[in-house]
Parts: C-alpha cells; sequence; structure tokens
C-alpha cells in the first residue's frame, strides 16, 4: 500500500502530500507522471510528479480539487493509505544540453514546473522563472521557485502579488527586447501554455509544453488521452506528455478536456455532500 | 458402454432472453445443466484420428475429457483437460470453437449438422470443478529458478501457471490495478463473468506464484534490471495488444468517439456500468460501432446494455465478419443492428461554433459510404470497394472505433536490443517464443498483433517449455 507520509495545504484548493512509493521514486524524473486510486471502487487519475526523495523512496504530488476522486484524496490524512499509485508514466523532460531557459508555471501547473526549474538549475543552467496566479491568495511554492531560479518574475491576474497580467506579459518584453532562450518550458493550463506558444512562435524558440489530457490506464492501451500534434495523432501517455508546443492542436485539446465537465462538477459536490454527512 | 446420441444438432445452450439480457450485465449463458453435458457428450463418436485436437491450440485430449462426461465422471474429465489447458472456464466461454476443435470435428462435417459442443462441454466441466472441488492448489517444492512474466493476461497466466507446476519461483508483474489483462479490461461480465477469472488468479497465487499489480515494466524496473538486479534468469514478455487504432478520418477526435479499448476499459476494469461508478461513460442515444470483430461485438452489446440503439458499421460483408459466430448471433438477438458493406467516411460535429459552449464538440452524425466486395486481396478475402456517389449520413451521437490495435512501444523503446517487427510486435520465434535476447521471451498479442486468448494461451505455453529448457540446460 502507499502510505501518506506528510499533507500540506498550499492553498484553498492546492494540497501536497508526500507518498511513500519507492519503486517509483527510484526511478521518477521530472515530467513524468503516476496515476493513483485512492480506494478499491476508486477512478484511475494522473498526476504529474511534483518531487521525489531516491533515498527516501517518497514520491511527491501537488494536486488540486477539481472532482470526487480530488476531493476524496484531499480528505485523506497522514497514515492513510491510496489503493494504487502507478508509476512513473511517460516521457521524462529532456534537459540535455540546455544552457539558458524560461519556465513558465501557471497555477497548480507551478508544481510540475519546480522540478523542471531545479533539475535545469542543478544541470548549472541559467532559468528565468514565470510563474502565474489568479491572485495572492492563491500563490504556492514561491521560495522554491526563487531557490530554483537565477531569476524569478510573480505575475497575478488582479495584480494583487507581484506584477499584474498573465504569464505571457513579461514573456513578450523579454522576447521584444532581444533576450533569447534555447527553450521556454510552459506548464500550466492548456489556454495559458497555447498563448505562451503564440509569443513565442514569431522568435522561433523552441517551447515545450506538457500535456494533461483525460486518461484511464496510462499505460498505452486505451487511447483516451490522444491529441494533435504536428497534423498526427499522438498519445500522451507514451509519446508525452511533453510536445513541441508550436505543433499541438490546443483548441482540441481544451474541448476534449471538457468531456467529462458535467460528471466531475456532479461527481465533487455528492462527495462534498457525503463529507458533510459524516460531519453531522 | 453409455448409449451414442444420433440427434444431427447440439443440445441448445440454455440462456437470458435476448429482451432480458440486453438491459443487464450478468452473464448471457447459462451453462448446461449435468443432464444436458452427458448427452451432448454422447454425440462425440471417439473419432481415431482425433481431429478436434489438431484443431486446439493447446491439443486438449478432446475425446478422453468428453468421454469422462458421458460417463458422468465431471471431475476426471476436468483432470483430462487440466493437463493442457490452465483456463478452461474462461476458454469455454471465449474460444471460437466453430474455427479450431468444433470447426474440425466429424459430427459437422455433413450439411445440416452440427458439431459436438466442445466449448460447451469444456465450460460444463470446468464450471463444475469449480463448484465443486474441495482440493486447493498448493505450491510445488521450489528447485530455486527465479522467472518473470510480464502482463497477467491469458499467455502470462499460463506461462506462469506452467513454470510453477515445474517449481520456478515465478512473478507476474500487471501494470493495471487487477490482474487478468484482456481477460478483465477487455472481455464484458456478460461474456465472462470477472469472478471467474478472479478465480484463476487466485489459484495461481496458491500454486505460489506472486502477483503485482501496478508495475508498469520498462518504466518502473527495465528488463535488463529484472535479469541483473532482481535474479530473474528468464522473462517472458505477454504485454499484450497495444494502442488502439484509429480511421485517420475527420472528425475522429469528437468528444464522443472512443476506442473499443477505452470504453470497454471504462465499463468492464472501471465498472462505469454501475451507476454509483466513479468513472464516468458516456451512454449514446445511437452509437456506431465501427468494425466486426469480437471486441467490436463486445463494445456493442455494453453500449446497448447501457441503454442506446446499435449500429455494427463493417466494411464487409456477413460472411467476412471476423468475430465469433456466437456472438454474432448473440448480438442480433440482443437487437444490435448490422450496417454492412459501409464505411465511415467522417465524424460530423454538434452545429456549435463556440469552442467554451459545452455542447460543442459532440458527435452529430457519421457520413458513411456504401460498398460492394471486389477481387480477393492476398489473403483470399474480397476487398472492399466504395460504391462512387453512395455516401449518405447516420444519425449517431456516439461512435466507437474497434479496428485492432499495434502494439505498445514502451517496451521496445526500454529495452536496448529488443528487435521488433514493422509494425511494432516483438520478434518472436513461434516454435519457442524466443526473442532477440537470451533469457528473454514473449507471447500472445505483444508478439502476434491482435489474436484470441486461446493462441496466447497456446504461446505461453510453448514458452514455458522454452524457459525451462534454457535454465535447466545453464
Amino acid at each position: 500500500m502507499f502510505k501518506i507520509l506528510r499533507k500540506e495545504s498550499l492553498n484553498a484548493t492546492v494540497t501536497l502530500m508526500d507518498i511513500d512509493a519507492p519503486f517509483v521514486a527510484k526511478k521518477a524524473e521530472p515530467g513524468q507522471f503516476i496515476i493513483l486510486r485512492t480506494d478499491a471502487e476508486g477512478e484511475r487519475i494522473p498526476l504529474t510528479v511534483a518531487g521525489y526523495d531516491r533515498e527516501k523512496g517518497i514520491v511527491t504530488i501537488i494536486f488540486q480539487v477539481v472532482g470526487g476522486t480530488t476531493e476524496r484524496l484531499n480528505h485523506m490524512e497522514v497514515g492513510d493509505s491510496l489503493a494504487d499509485f502507478v508509476g512513473p508514466l511517460g516521457n521524462p523532460t529532456e534537459t540535455q544540453g540546455l544552457k539558458k531557459v524560461c519556465v513558465v508555471g501557471g497555477g497548480v501547473g507551478c508544481a510540475i514546473a519546480l522540478p523542471v526549474a531545479k533539475k535545469m538549475k542543478e544541470q548549472g543552467c541559467d532559468v528565468t522563472s514565470i510563474i502565474g496566479f489568479r491572485n495572492k491568495d492563491i500563490v504556492i511554492l514561491e521560495d522554491e521557485f526563487k531557490a530554483a531560479s537565477t531569476r524569478m518574475i510573480m505575475m497575478t491576474d488582479d495584480g494583487s502579488y507581484g506584477r499584474q497580467g498573465n504569464v505571457t506579459v513579461p514573456l513578450k518584453e523579454m522576447l521584444e527586447n532581444g533576450e533569447t532562450f534555447d527553450e521556454v518550458i510552459a506548464i500550466g493550463p492548456l489556454v495559458m501554455m497555447k498563448f505562451v506558444c503564440l509569443a513565442t512562435k514569431p522568435y522561433n524558440i523552441k517551447t515545450v509544453v506538457s500535456m494533461n489530457p483525460i486518461m484511464i490506464d496510462g499505460t498505452g492501451m486505451c487511447g483516451c488521452c490522444r491529441l494533435t500534434v504536428g497534423g498526427k495523432m499522438k498519445f500522451a501517455c507514451v509519446d508525452g506528455p511533453d510536445f513541441n508546443g508550436h505543433e499541438v492542436d490546443f483548441d482540441e485539446a481544451m474541448f476534449r478536456s471538457r468531456t467529462y465537465v458535467d460528471f466531475e462538477k456532479k461527481a465533487r459536490e455528492e462527495t462534498c455532500n457525503l463529507y458533510k454527512k459524516e460531519v453531522k | 458402454m453409455p448409449k451414442f446420441n444420433m440427434n444431427p444438432l447440439k443440445n441448445p445452450m440454455p440462456s437470458q432472453e435476448p429482451d432480458v439480457r440486453n438491459h443487464n450485465f450478468k452473464e448471457v449463458t447459462l451453462g448446461y445443466t449435468a443432464e444436458m453435458a452427458i448427452d451432448e457428450a454422447k454425440r462425440c463418436l471417439n473419432c481415431k484420428n482425433k481431429p478436434c485436437v489438431a484443431g486446439c491450440p493447446v491439443n486438449i485430449a478432446i475425446p478422453e475429457f468428453i468421454a469422462k462426461v458421458a460417463e458422468g465422471d465431471f471431475e476426471g474429465a476436468y483432470q483430462v483437460i487440466a493437463l493442457s489447458s490452465s483456463l478452461p472456464a474462461v476458454c469455454g466461454r471465449v474460444c471460437p470453437q466453430e474455427t479450431q476443435c468444433e470447426g474440425k470435428c466429424t459430427r459437422g462435417i455433413k450439411a445440416g449438422c452440427e458439431a459436438v459442443g466442445i466449448g460447451r462441454l469444456e465450460r460444463f466441466v470446468a464450471d463444475y470443478h469449480n463448484e465443486h472441488a474441495t482440493v486447493q492448489a498448493t505450491p510445488v517444492p521450489s528447485n530455486g529458478h527465479k522467472v518473470a512474466v510480464i502482463g497477467s493476461g491469458p499467455s502470462g497466466l499460463t506461462c506462469a501457471g506452467d513454470l510453477a507446476k515445474l517449481g520456478y519461483q515465478v512473478t507476474v508483474f500487471e501494470a493495471l490495478h487487477l490482474a487478468g489483462g484482456v481477460l478483465v479490461y477487455g472481455i464484458p461480465e456478460f461474456r465472462l463473468p470477472k469472478a471467474i477469472v478472479q478465480k484463476e488468479v487466485d489459484n495461481l497465487k496458491a500454486m505460489g506464484v506472486e502477483v503485482l499489480t501496478d508495475m508498469v515494466i520498462g518504466r518502473v524496473i527495465t528488463i535488463q534490471e529484472l535479469m541483473d538486479e532482481h535474479g530473474f534468469e528468464a522473462v517472458f514478455i505477454g504485454s499484450g495488444a497495444g494502442l488502439p487504432k484509429f480511421m485517420n478520418i475527420p472528425g475522429e477526435n469528437l468528444k464522443t468517439v472512443f476506442s473499443a479499448n477505452e470504453f470497454l476499459t471504462r465499463s468492464n476494469l472501471m465498472k462505469a456500468y454501475k451507476e454509483d461508478s466513479t468513472t464516468p461513460i458516456y451512454k449514446g442515444k445511437v452509437v456506431a460501432v465501427v468494425g466486426g470483430g469480437n471486441v467490436a461485438m463486445d463494445a456493442a452489446r455494453t453500449a446497448k446494455r447501457l441503454g442506446a440503439e446499435v449500429h455494427i458499421v463493417y466494411r464487409r460483408g456477413e460472411e467476412e465478419l471476423p468475430a465469433r459466430k456466437e456472438e454474432i448471433e448473440h448480438a442480433k438477438e440482443e437487437g444490435i443492428i448490422f450496417d454492412l458493406l459501409t464505411n465511415p467516411v467522417e465524424i460530423l460535429p454538434t452545429p456549435v461554433t463556440d469552442p467554451r459552449d459545452p455542447a460543442y464538440g459532440f458527435v452529430a452524425g457519421m457520413k458513411c459510404i456504401r460498398m460492394q466486395l471486389g477481387e480477393p486481396d492476398a489473403k483470399g478475402r474480397r476487398r472492399p470497394v466504395e460504391i462512387e456517389g453512395s455516401e449518405f449520413e447516420m444519425p449517431v451521437d456516439a461512435v466507437i472505433m474497434s479496428l485492432g490495435t499495434s502494439p505498445n512501444p514502451l517496451l521496445k523503446t526500454t529495452t536496448p536490443n529488443l528487435d521488433t517487427q514493422p509494425h511494432g510486435e516483438i520478434t518472436t520465434d513461434p516454435a519457442t517464443g524466443k526473442t532477440s535476447i537470451p533469457g528473454v521471451y514473449c507471447g500472445g498479442d505483444a508478439a502476434t498483433g491482435a489474436a484470441t486468448v486461446i493462441k496466447a494461451m497456446g504461446a505461453g505455453k510453448i514458452a514455458a517449455k522454452s524457459i525451462d529448457e534454457y535454465i535447466q540446460s545453464k
């Protein structure tokens, strides 16, 4: 079983957990993901690896409560065990040979962007981080990002913290001022990744995005996670999750990601009600 | 000697009524009673040349087990089958008998006559044993050699079982959270109850086989590491079929276009057919299933049970349908509509233009073209040819693509020196199961591309024998 060793609330809807998963911890790399089930009747959900400690056999996950399963997960406590924790899945983010990069993280996507920034920094890479949130209250991992970056730019949509605006604002400024990067790595909401790609495209800067479509098995069997990349069908679980952002059909990925929106909403409400009843 | 039964036809299989069963997920066929089984067994001529045995991929001693059934010695019959097959309760249900044992049966040669119901008898015997056996399987004393089996589908379970019987310490690594492979994620409950699969897996465990779920070999441990660091002397790859194929036509990425693998995995493995499931499934109103194989029939009958009007859309004719005959008959009885000599050319979206609108991107119809059969191809099957100008629209709200799979690239990309075929199948000697790496064997769909449960079991048996020879000769 996969015991929860640490649980920390990062903001109102985002939670960090350390999971006892020695086999996964031994192999996990930034950019890879895991699939978990909370219990024997649970659905399988993919979460990108937010960190790992090979010695201690720990894998860190950071998740936002969006549906029934994440709601249930958020109600689990230190000492509880997950029914399943499979991974590491997908291909690691390629970092080799990069000297100067810009890591762009948006919202809970910052949790996944952090290990990538960390690894780059450890390799001696010049790392510019741009991290963006809707407002000050939901800012996560600020100190961690500072430590993993040569330079960090904080953005909030409403200007309640850092600079006001979305993450593409400073990125565009830098590019307009003639600054260049070996690679831009964007991880966050689909719409953010789309606009980062549009910003870098005119400058022909390689831009890698981490896709997180709906999945079931996550091992190359169901085809649910298919995307159109460069006009071809690709499977995020075995071909990705990282792809060349300039080739990804984001509009398709966006509407596909909303296939079960109604179900998710209902499932979360039902799960919430269940917990409310328990409290009574 | 029991009296011979001259009836030219098989004892019919008791089944749930079509209009009842197409609303539930309980097993369709109910199985013979002891009386029916004995009566059916008496139809066997006990031919000297045993054509049926030659038709069986694992060469079960068919006339011998049937003779035991005729005598009423059902446990004796089971013991005969058990010598050759480790999954009789499964095979009796899912084997394409009409092209194998029963296809060769002397009783079925003359027009108007039916073969002995070998599959039905096998199932009866296996179910009888499962219900009445009191002796639990026990581990054979270990011979001290460790073998790893990747995948717990039919080939992996068979290979593991055969090696365990010889005293090997076998560990089965399963990527999903449940053991059974396609028997669990692919074949629906109404055709193969999951309790039967679980029983077979439990039986293996009782024999001392270790089954580790949630282990994606290639990622969490590589094949090389299994051998170098974990002490496995040989590895059997039974990783099964892989990525689903699509048609490459416009509209295939609309929200309610699914691969049969996805649709069936949601329903079977994740139990989405149950009302309280945590995994969602789209229950369409009118569903088109594209393809004509067993998987297509399973998907169609599942969609029907979830409440949809279901069409099988297949580009060839009735004769060419690759599915098992019984599945086609069952599907028709249950009200599945067969649109044969029909091929999709485009999947049409709902007329919503704003991508943020939740109604955007669903299926509103499927444009198809009528086909006719032309000249035979290299395999002798008549090639379907489009009839010009015959396009028409089918009003459907979901499409399930059941066009087969191409092998999973994971083991290929993580195992240096593992040779594969141009389409990705792992290069394997069918006579021995050997791959390009010494000590690494392969069988089932990973080696052959999509095939049948029994063929995968046959390959698992062959590999187990080779692995034994390989380790003993070291």
